[in-house]
Parts: structure tokens; sequence; C-alpha cells
């Protein structure tokens, strides 16, 4: 752990190479494998919903991990974008591409209101603002004509990709799926591994030096904030069109806690730790789904759990046990 | 009576009067974070999840020992301060020396936790309690009908938040208090046990969540949900108010409860969402909260 560990979030310290290090690049070649096999192992809608979370949860990591910023409100970008997807898709008839393009755009353009305000606090203020605003959202998905209130938009239609090619079935979606969320995720990687990516890591360590050096430092936070909003809202806008549903519950605030949890349990500023979190938490909710209320008492003890014992989360531990970034 | 703008006095004065009841919760719940929060350095966000822990504390102990609602109104801010306490000292106490983030994330868990388990053996229905026989009925102030038990929430809200204030402000405890939200190592140093009084602090905001629980058991119905809805709202109270000042946290809490009422009035698809709006334009204008410090 670093020392800085009493002012900061305790994170795994990351070191900046040219490139992709191999052992990194290795790792993306056998995830990508694994993901093309997966739809023949388990059921592809699941298969699906895993990687749209694990979208989100390495959109939300961009955001705490490398940015130091906790937000509590990142289910307004996904289920706003969810929202909007669906109703492009439903009523204007948009093709899935152009559906989930619209959904993101959403997303985007909320996340630089939202983050415009935020970024004026700092630590537990701004977890408090982002939740808030949140929940303005939500009360706006449960007031608003187009979102269906209660009922949500149900029954949303896969059209033809490019017009062209039928989407239907749920193996050949899948593919489309694992192209969006692999190549988000990738430029996930790429962005937290620039210079940009750089810049976000100093002002974490040490905002006022970064000042200092000359950054503008509320312009590197709120370009983050777009950043993880938009991917945020690209994993909800294809949630929506695979479960051909956009509901609120997308866009209310224990959404927001999943994707903290996530983000926890695997390790925070890991690469891989968001995927490996979404696909337990994902995993635990589906066979869980029967106990009811106790899956929300079983979150709660994993949060207090990781909290207290486990900070660095599963890949955090793996990282520092085998001595590489990962 | 006069009308003004087309509304009459009876709606105003009715949804006024919801307003300033819902005020009375957001001050003691958000005076309680306040408290917390000086001391603690942590966001509790369990705060709503303890204030359904009062509600549901005056419930069991009418329905399971028969005691009423005056013992339950000492009783149960008692129990779940106590309760309180306990997590203070097992768990809460050990991220001190972390970034408040963690004790926002753990203070989450513990909701989770809480209602999830009240919701398994509670449903989410909602139970009823029934206002105390001393509280029934109400008077006629002529241009209004005011429910009594109602003019007893905001009574006992006031009188709550002053005595708090009174106590931090005025008495030598209270400075000790002051003192070591200043410096803690410092009023260590004068042979005051710090840690006790944090743990303390804890479990008073946490009775203060309780007690404004019991207060809203016989208005809202009883719900394992209740707290948590209304938390997010009382953040905001607490972002737009700043959490420098307990005077500041209890007039922020009133006032938005009333601005809350008068919306609902002129513009009631705007009621839900008007407290996040005017968090917004403070944002905008002054960050750091009307009566925050930078903070």
């Amino acid at each position: 752990m670093s020392t800085s560990e009493n002012t900061k979030v305790a994170l795994p310290a990351m070191t900046h190479t040219v490139g992709m290090p191999r052992h990194q690049k290795i790792i993306f070649i056998v995830l990508l494998a694994v993901l093309l096999a997966l739809p023949f192992v388990v059921y592809p809608v699941f298969a699906m919903k895993v990687l749209c979370f694990a979208l989100f949860a390495c959109a939300f990591n961009l955001l705490l991990g490398f940015g130091g910023l906790l937000s509590f409100g990142h289910a307004a970008y996904f289920g706003m974008a969810s929202y909007v997807c669906a109703h492009a898709a439903k009523v204007w008839g948009l093709t899935p591409e152009l559906a989930i393009l619209a959904g993101t755009a959403t997303s985007a353009v909320l996340g630089l209101v939202i983050g415009s305000l935020a970024i004026r606090r700092q630590g537990i203020y701004f977890a408090m603002v982002t939740l808030a605003f949140a929940q303005m959202v939500y009360f706006f998905a449960l007031q608003a004509k187009f979102t269906g209130g209660e009922d949500g938009i149900q029954s949303v239609p896969r059209n033809d990709l490019l017009g062209i090619f039928p989407m239907n079935d749920d193996m050949t979606f899948y593919f489309f799926v694992l192209a969006i969320t692999y190549g988000g995720i990738l430029f996930i990687y790429r962005i937290t591994h620039s210079p940009f990516g750089q810049v976000l890591k100093s002002i974490r360590e040490n905002e006022p030096r970064a000042v200092s050096l000359g950054y503008r430092v509320n312009r590197y936070k709120l370009m983050v904030f777009v950043l993880s909003a938009t991917f945020a809202g690209l994993a909800g806008a294809t949630k929506s069109q695979v479960f051909h549903l956009a509901s609120l519950t997308d866009v209310h605030w224990t959404m927001s806690g999943e994707v903290v949890l996530m983000t926890l349990l695997g390790g925070m500023g890991t690469v891989l730790g968001p995927i490996v979190g979404a696909a337990i938490v994902v995993t635990m909710q589906n066979y869980l789904a029967s106990l009811g209320a106790w899956v929300t008492v079983i979150q709660g003890c994993i949060f207090v759990i990781g909290v207290l014992l486990f900070r660095e989360g599963i890949i955090g531990v793996l990282s520092r046990i085998l001595k590489k970034p990962l | 009576m006069f009308e003004l703008l087309g509304i009459p006095p009876q709606v105003l004065m009715g949804q006024l009067l919801i307003g300033l009841i819902n005020g009375s919760f957001y001050a003691v719940l958000s005076l309680g974070l306040a408290v917390i929060f000086g001391l603690l350095n942590i966001i509790n966000f369990a705060h709503g999840a303890q204030y359904m822990m009062g509600a549901f504390g005056a419930w069991m102990l009418l329905n399971y020992t028969g005691i009423g609602y005056w013992p339950a109104l000492i009783l149960s801010p008692i129990v779940v301060g106590a309760i309180g306490i306990a997590l203070e000292r097992t768990m809460i106490s050990r991220l001190y020396k972390l970034d408040h983030l963690y004790g926002l994330l753990l203070t989450f868990g513990l909701a989770l936790i809480i209602q999830g388990l009240f919701r398994n053996y509670y449903g989410v229905s909602g139970l009823p309690y029934a206002i105390p026989p001393a509280l029934q009925g109400g008077q006629n102030l002529g241009f209004m009908f005011l429910p009594n038990y109602r003019g007893w929430v905001i009574i006992a809200s006031v009188v709550v938040c002053f005595g708090t204030w009174f106590m931090i402000e005025k008495t030598r405890l209270g400075s000790y208090l002051r003192a070591a939200t200043e410096n803690p190592e410092l009023v260590g140093a004068f042979g005051i046990n710090v840690p006790r009084m944090i743990t303390l602090t804890y479990g008073f905001g946490v009775g203060l969540a309780a007690f404004a629980g019991v207060l809203a058991a016989p208005i809202y119905s009883v719900n394992p949900n209740m707290g948590a809805d209304l938390i997010i709202v009382v953040f905001a109270v607490v972002v737009i108010g700043g959490m420098g000042s307990i005077m500041g946290a209890i007039l922020t809490g009133f006032g938005l409860g009333i601005i809350e009422g008068l919306t609902r009035v002129f513009y009631p698809e705007g009621s839900a969402v008007v407290i996040f709006v005017i968090m917004a334009i403070v944002l905008m204008i002054k960050p750091e909260g009307l009566f925050g410090n930078n903070a």
C-alpha cells in the first residue's frame, strides 16, 4: 500500500510503461478467448448481462480508481441511456447501433451537466451530490411520459443491425455485445494508460501539487467524469437491447450501490478488478434470486467485510502477491 | 378569508403544514448527520436505516410488549442508539485513519443489511401505528384545521433541535465536543477521553434519527424502506446547508421543508425534485453551502 494511506483511498501502485506490458497483453488475449467461448458454456443472455455490468463497473472504476472520485449516482447514466436507447429502438425504430449511440450520447450530456456541478465539491460531499442528482433523475424517470413510469419500456424490439443483419438470435447478438463491451474496456484501458491518465493519477495523489504544476484540475476531473458517464451509458444502452427492457431498476440508487460493490469487490484501480467483481455479483444475483431480500443482506455483508478487511479487492490482492499490476 | 393567487388558504396552509412536518424530519436527521460528521468525519449512510429502526422499535414495543407511545419515544432511541454504539465500537472506529469514503461505504453496507433484514421479516407493505390517545383529534384555528399529532411533531422537533443546539453551543460538554472537532489530539492531551466521546456522539446522532423515526411512525406507515429515500433528500439538505454549523442544519431543514410544501401548492409536478434543484443552484452560487465553511 502507498504511504498516503491516511488521506487517500488506498490503491495499488500503477507503473507507467510504454505500450501494454507483456503480461497484460496475455491477460487481454486470454480474456477475449474466455469471452468468445462463454455463450457456449452458459446461457447467452446471462453472459451478455455479465458483459454489460463488466463495462459499467469499468466505467465506474475509471472515475473512482483512476480519478479518485466516488460517484454514488452512476445509475443515472446507466438508466437514462437504457431508457433513451429503448425509446429510440421502439418508437423511432432505430437500428441497434444507432439506438445505443443515442442512449450513450444522452449519458454523455447528462454527465457533463451533473459533473460540472458535482466537481465543485470534494470527497464525501461529491458522493452526496452525485447521489442526490441521480435521485432527481430517478424522479424524472418516474414521472416523465416516455419512460412509462412503473412499467418501464417493455418489449423493446431488436431491429436489424445496420438495417441488414437480424439480431433476434441471442447467440448472434452476444458477439455484437461482446464487440461493444470488449472495445469499451480496451478504450478505458487506453485512457488510463495515456498521458491524460497520468495527470489524473497525479490529481488523485496530490491535487494541490497538480494545480501548482499548472494543470487545470477541474477540467481533467470533468473530462474523466464525462468519459465515465459515457461508458456507463454505453453499458446501460446495450443492456436495454439485451433484455428488451428499460425499467426503474436501472436508474434506482440500488444500481449505483451495486456498481460500487462490484468495483470494491474486484479491486479499485485495477484493470481486471471491475470485470471480476461484476461477474461475481451478477452470478450471485442470478443464483440467489430466490432468496429475495437476503441478496441485499449478503451484498451489505460483502460491503462491510470488503471495507473492513479487504480494501484491495480480489484482483488487488492477487496483484500484490504476483507483484504485477493486473 | 383572502385568496392568494387563486389558491384557497386552506390548501396553502395544509401544504405548508405538511412542508413543516417534512422539514421537522429533515432538520432532526440532518442535525444528527452534522453532529456525527463534525466529530467522526464520516457520513452516516445508515442514518435512514436507523430512523426506520426507531419507528420499528416503537411498533415492536407496542405489539410485542404492550409498551405505548410515550415510553417508546424514550426507549426506542436509547435501544437504537445502543446498537449504533456497538456498531461504532466494532466496525466504524477501525476506519478513522482511512479516507472518509470508506466510512460512507461501510455505513452504506450496514444500511443494506439492516433494511434487508427488516424486509425479510416484515415485508414492504408497511405496518400501521396508531396515534396515541392524548394526541388524537385536532384544533380548528379558524383558517385551517390542525391535527393535534402534527402540531406535536413540529413542537417536539423544534424542542429537540434547539436542545441539541444549546447543548453543543452553550454547555461545558458541548465545548469539549466542539474542541474535539477542531483538534482531537489536543483535547485528549487535556485528559478528556476523546474516543469515548466519539462513541457517545455517534450513539447520540443515531438516537436522534431513531427519535425522528418514532415521531414519524403514526404519520407514515412503519415500513423497512421508509428511511432509504428520505436519507437521499437529507443528503441534499446537508449539501445545501453545509455541515459546519448546527443551527445551519436546523434552519436549512425546516426551510427546505416549507419550500417543498409551497412547491406542492404552486407546481405539484416539481415537488419531488425542488430540493435537488435548489442544491444545483447552491452549488453554482455558493458551492460550500449556505452555512458551510470550506470542507
